[in-house]
């Protein structure tokens, strides 16, 4: 697919996949696209005589032409043969570090099948840790930017391993002359002082769960003991971005599940809050969960993306706008065509380290014996797995080359293919669905932002 | 043009020129990370 059109806020969007152009057109353009590449100008002007006078459709065909031939309509794809032949060696520089596979609490969507990764409740050593460190050094090559984030579980129920970590990784930087990046992601039910202050000082990012609204949190973010959660963490979030100054990066992010398919108001809520970094993202599990999405849910979640994006077209206006992670795609910019294609990286440039040691394509793939990549101690034992991972591109995933959304996707979530396909190439296509209405929606934002 | 206005020229194609130096930040599409979408994350080599 070359060309993908969509109408949104009263715009008529023309994406050219290939080149990345991005067109406003008039109904006529927009109607004469349906036969351009299948019909003459004769036959087009036959079609759409009731609608239109020649004169009309003949100036468009021109317009059109003018712009194939301009390179900015029905490019052809010419990254093909540059990725394909892009046999270099590829470098491991990220890490998500499973600081504890334990929970503190039991919130139903857990993937992490409540912290425990479907194994035993287990914290990471510092010892762990520190060698986690070393292999990402070790392993990044000449990759001088190295990303390490502290996941769980929840991460603060080992606040002394983390902290040995950080700054075990920090001598380490001096002496390899890498830049590493922490992040970590909380449940923020654990934060104090002291460890907001260390999280402020020492992390690149901070991620906040929260799932919006008090009724739609404390039905899922809930305790051993059942009791919701909102009101203990919200204050605590709050001070957390209040100490992150300008520039330093958090996100406060929650989760959307059948339960909340208005899931529009959670993120006004924490809109209202005061957060400018939000995201609300759709929970993924199987359909017999009962707060699982399903196909039929779609209208309505279509309808919420939909009437986010109008609103913070409005509030960007009105100069209180803020940020919902899933629309903030840079269309001028953004990161190189190596990277669209390639994705995540789980597996060959992204890996996820156990309490153990051990080592997994991601932290979606944890626990999956199968997939075990090797261990932090002994090294990769499996380097054909890491080139399955390495060659999970765009460009051998036969429905993503048929997507016009495959440059701002980049092929799905292997962990999500792999648990409803078997297979890290086939995507789940309820996933699809709703990344590329998010495309739509985001693409849509800078159009009427940039349109007036 | 009268029924086209182009906003965008094409990132994508700029972007081959760049030398893919593979130093740009990790990203994940999950619900449970930061989960960006590949087409927001910065390029380190501007
Ligand atoms: S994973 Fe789905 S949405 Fe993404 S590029 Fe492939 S087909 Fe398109
Ligand atoms: S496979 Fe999915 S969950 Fe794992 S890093 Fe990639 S996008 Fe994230």
């Amino acid at each position: 697919m070359k060309l993908h059109k969509f109408k949104q806020m009263g715009m008529n969007i023309v994406i050219d996949v290939n080149s990345g152009a991005i067109h406003i057109v008039d109904d006529i353009v927009y109607d004469v696209l349906d036969y351009y590449k299948y019909k003459d100008l004769s036959e087009i002007l036959l079609n759409l005589k009731d609608k239109y006078t020649e004169e009309q459709i003949e100036e468009a065909y021109n317009e059109i032409k003018q712009l194939e031939e301009e390179g900015l309509l029905y490019t052809e794809d010419p990254y093909k043969n540059i990725i394909l032949n892009d046999n270099g060696p590829s470098y491991i520089k990220a890490m998500c570090l499973n600081i504890a596979h334990d929970c503190n609490l039991k919130c139903k969507y857990c993937f992490a099948s409540e912290g425990d990764y479907k194994g035993e409740r287990k914290l990471m050593s510092p010892e762990v840790g520190k060698r986690a460190v070393d292999f990402v050094i070790e392993n990044a090559g000449p990759r001088k930017n190295v990303e390490i984030d502290l996941f769980g579980g929840e991460p603060l129920m080992n606040f002394n391993t983390v902290k040995e970590i950080v700054e075990y990784a920090r001598k380490r930087e001096k002496e390899t002359g890498k830049n590493i990046r922490f992040t970590i992601t909380t449940n923020a039910t654990l934060l104090n002082d002291e460890k907001m202050e260390f999280i402020d000082e020492n992390m690149g990012n901070v991620v906040l769960s929260i799932d919006g609204r008090k009724e739609v949190n404390d039905k899922i973010r809930i305790r051993y003991d059942g009791t919701g959660t909102f009101d203990d963490i919200l204050p605590k979030i709050k001070a957390m971005v209040e100490k992150r100054k300008e520039g330093k990066q958090y996100y406060v992010r929650g989760t959307f599940t059948r339960e909340n398919l208005d899931f529009y108001n959670d993120v006004m809520m924490l809109a209202d809050e005061g957060f400018k970094e939000i995201s609300i993202e759709p929970v993924v599990l199987e359909d017999k969960h009962p707060l699982s999405l399903r196909e039929e849910d779609l209208d309505t979640i279509f309808e919420q993306y939909d009437k986010l994006a109008e609103e913070i077209v409005n509030r960007e206006k009105q100069g209180k706008g803020f940020k919902f992670y899933h629309f903030n795609i840079d269309v001028n910019g953004g990161p190189c065509v190596y990277k669209r294609i390639s994705g995540c990286g789980a597996g060959y440039e992204y890996v996820a380290v156990t309490p153990d040691g051990d080592i997994y394509p991601c932290h979606q793939f944890v626990g999956n014996e199968e997939f075990k990549l090797g261990n932090v101690f002994d090294g990769i034992s499996n380097d054909e797995l890491i080139k399955t991972f390495k060659n999970g591109h765009i460009y051998n995933k036969p429905k993503c080359m048929e997507c016009w959304a495959r440059f701002y996707c980049s092929g799905g979530c292997q962990a999500n293919n792999y648990s409803f396909n078997k297979d890290i190439h086939i995507p789940y296509e309820l996933g699809c669905k709703m990344m590329k209405k998010r495309v739509e929606c985001a693409i849509a934002i800078k159009a009427k932002l940039m349109e007036e | 043009m009268k029924h086209i206005k182009t906003i965008n020229m094409g990132a994508l194609k700029n972007s081959i020129a760049k030398p893919g130096c593979k130093e740009c930040a990790n990203s994940c599409q999950s619900a449970c990370k930061t989960s960006c979408t590949v087409a927001n994350l910065e390029c380190e080599n501007r």
